[in-house]
């Protein structure tokens, strides 16, 4: 038991960062979290008060420190995908998609063209999972009990849709290097038009709850302004970068898996306060709703799976038939390919901004540094710089409206 | 290769005598650590990469020299381009300058390198564990750093490990 | 079939005192609001609309370990946390219990390695295990269906 003994940290690491005032009694600190109800998980936060005003915000993370990108160094490149959907645990797909682009990348591999579509529906299914526990608990975090209720409901639709893909509700691992795990099955198609034509109104159930409701507005407006240029200077990207008039979508100017092939806006809002960034996210669910269509629309048929068997294993069927064929998934799955020796980093638009893996191969069968740049580290950061001024009340619509995920921050 | 990359590397080449190589339409410039305040403040204010994107380090143990290379991508905006740049530390407990008065969001991305890495960053403003305890010993990317694998139990071995396993009472 | 028809028009039943703790105890099991990881999403999931967590008399999650006699361990326990959970434990009044939910508490799941617990077991001790990545909201309710009978058959001793 001896090893679980609470250190005592609280002054003797941080009081550099402490004011005279609180020294002097002035000020109380206050420790909040990391058992919390409103800070999503496993932040702690050492706060310097004034009476009810912040001060100061000294976040203290890493409770949640799994150790991925050590632990991904020690298994094969198709083994260490697994780990990637523990990362940021509402944004699965989305960081197997950038994990797997990563690998294309670095082998230089072709997806199929059904694959990437899939890879796009799923993405932004996930995007819109995303955002309705953003919005459920945000306004938990504000008292609108109801809005977590309702986003829950429209959730469990998309996790069907999720497990009748992959098996699996949440950590599916169904994007592979070089396609995806296997096809849809039958009635997927169905499955997520049906999403599509339901969505839309429940969209405008949530508005007609928060948009114009007084409560909401009053905890929300120029609450927790961030200027262009500081979300610029901090590295802030995704829905907050968006909110303070920046529109910038790496799905817009930097595409990948085929995003150019569909018709979509960036929303954007000029105020850059917990009210911008709902609006933004509120918008950009019914974005997601467009790219689905799109991409349901025009689904291609064809193989899901590259046909280059040095990096992907061959179909089921082929193994009874083809001695090649065994040779390679035997090989594939025992040892694992091989990539050329070098590094790549690749980022795509999580729901919380950008998503960016760094991977450096050695040439053996083993990645040998992967680094994840992860929106909520970055975006987190700014937490104390929203914070100074507003009364603790506000820091817990503060802590919603960055849309904090802390496997994503901690890994 | 962007027309506009090439030109910015060209300039990095010529002002810094600084390397530079490209794989996968990625460029990389591998430069010194004593230049990397300079590099970095020319690139954000003259060639419009105003975001940091990422900072991170490789330990390339048991070589010595370079041991570390700290890893900055940088992202232009106006340009819509990428950079990359190495920067090689050699020895076991190396430091370097600190980029944060440059890119403030490098403080964090700092700290977490010398969480894990121990690299030190001159005229960092609050350099200390970030992700782990703060009492925590090592420095765990490393890779002399053991991975910390505990024997799985299997019914073959379950008797031995769940008579070591120290679980708690009450 | 409800109480009344058990009970006639006598107004009196007898049964065990150990029965009618036990009938409380497990009837009106207030969780910790406490979620780590991965798992936590699903416990949410589980006390939301579609599975309903309330059924069970415990759509009251408590935020304060002081009134709360069940935590749901919900996800993976890093090196760092381990205390905190510990103290969280140790400020719950008894009785109380421990549902270990999903394989990264139960035994470390797919993370062997230097940041987590192999096992929440080693921090406090653990009533039922409940196994899966995340486990299904079915799956948790049933781990708690199986505390319930756990409790059930306990002894009121000393």
């Amino acid at each position: 038991m001896d090893d679980y003994k609470i250190t005592t940290d609280a002054l003797d690491d941080v009081g550099h960062l402490i004011s005279e005032r609180a020294l002097k009694g002035e000020t109380v600190l206050l420790n909040m979290g990391p058992q919390h109800p409103s800070t999503h998980g496993v932040l702690r936060l050492l706060l310097e008060l004034d009476g009810e005003v912040v001060v100061n915000c000294i976040p203290d993370i890493g409770f949640l420190h799994t150790g991925i990108e050590k632990n991904m160094e020690t298994k094969t490149y198709e083994k260490a995908a697994v780990m990637t959907d523990r990362l940021d645990y509402l944004n699965t797909v989305g960081n197997n998609l950038v994990y797997c682009l990563a690998i294309e990348k670095l082998v230089g591999l072709d997806v199929p063209a059904r694959a990437q579509a899939l890879r796009v529906i799923l993405v932004e299914l996930q995007r819109i999972a995303s955002h309705l526990v953003w919005l459920g608990t945000h306004g938990l975090d504000l008292a609108a009990m109801s809005m977590f209720l309702y986003c829950f409901r429209e959730r469990e639709m998309i996790m069907d849709i999720m497990e009748m893909v992959g098996g699996q509700r949440m950590m599916a691992t169904c994007i592979r290097p070089g396609g995806m795990w296997r096809d849809v099955p039958a009635g997927f198609e169905e499955a997520v038009r049906q999403f599509i034509r339901i969505f839309p109104k429940r969209i405008k159930e949530y508005e007609n709850l928060l948009t114009r409701n007084p409560l909401f507005l009053e905890r929300t407006k120029n609450i927790g302004i961030l200027s262009k240029e500081d979300a610029l200077r901090w590295g802030v990207t995704g829905p907050m970068l968006r909110a303070s008039g920046v529109a910038h979508d790496l799905r817009k100017v930097r595409p990948y898996s085929g995003y150019e092939l569909y018709d979509f806006d960036i929303p954007t809002q000029s105020d850059g306060d917990t009210y911008a960034r709902y609006l933004v996210r509120m918008e950009e669910m019914r974005q997601s709703l467009r790219i689905i269509q799109q991409a349901l629309d025009k689904l291609p048929s064809g193989p899901v799976r590259s046909n280059n068997r040095k990096f992907v294993p061959p179909p089921r069927a082929e193994i009874g038939v083809s001695m090649e064929a065994l040779i390679h998934h035997f090989k594939l799955w025992t040892e694992g390919f091989t990539p050329t020796k070098g590094a790549v980093y690749e980022a795509v638009e999580s729901p919380r901004g950008e998503l960016g893996v760094y991977l450096e191969s050695d040439g053996t069968p083993k990645p040998f540094r992967v680094h994840w740049r992860t929106p909520s580290f970055l975006n987190l950061q700014v937490l104390p710089l929203l914070a100074k001024g507003h009364l603790v009340a506000d820091l817990v619509a503060l802590i919603g409206t960055i849309d904090i995920v802390l496997g994503d921050v901690d890994r | 290769m962007e027309e506009k990359l090439q030109k910015v590397v060209n300039r990095l080449v010529q002002q810094f005598e600084a390397e530079s190589s490209g794989f996968q339409n990625e460029i990389t410039v591998v430069i010194k650590p004593a230049q990397i305040e300079d590099v970095c403040r020319l690139l954000r204010d003259e060639l419009g990469f105003d975001m940091l994107e990422d900072e991170t380090a490789v330990d390339y143990w048991p070589a010595q020299s370079p041991r570390f290379h700290v890893i900055y991508q940088l992202y232009s905006f106006q340009h819509n381009t990428r950079i990359c740049l190495r920067v090689p530390l050699d020895g076991n407990a190396p430091s370097m300058p600190s980029i944060e008065s440059i890119y403030p969001n490098a403080n964090w991305h700092e700290r977490e390198i010398f969480d894990f890495f121990g690299i030190r960053f001159d005229g960092h403003s609050d350099l200390r564990r970030i992700l782990m305890p703060h009492d925590w010993e090592g420095y765990p990317l490393r890779k002399d750093y053991p991975l910390g694998y505990e024997e799985v139990m299997f019914s073959f071995n379950y008797e031995e490990i769940n008579s070591r396993k120290p679980y708690v009472k009450e | 079939m409800g109480v009344e028809q058990k009970l006639g028009n006598l107004g009196v039943a007898t049964m065990k005192l150990e029965q009618a703790v036990n009938w409380a105890r497990t009837n009106a099991m207030w969780p910790m609001l406490f979620g780590l990881a991965c798992c936590a999403i699903e416990m949410m999931s589980a006390q939301a609309a579609n599975y309903d967590l309330s059924r069970f008399g415990m759509e009251l999650m408590r935020a304060s370990p002081r009134q709360s006699d069940l935590m749901i361990v919900a996800g993976r326990v890093s090196r760092k946390m381990a205390p905190v959970l510990r103290r969280l434990y140790d400020q719950m009044p008894e009785p109380k219990w421990v549902i270990s939910m999903g394989d990264c508490a139960s035994c470390g799941g797919v993370f062997n390695n230097y940041a987590i617990v192999q096992g929440v077991d080693e921090v406090v001790p653990v009533d039922v295990y409940v196994a899966g990545c995340p486990p299904r909201p079915e799956a948790l309710i049933h781990g708690i269906i199986t505390l319930h009978e756990k409790v059930r058959g306990e002894k009121i001793t000393g």
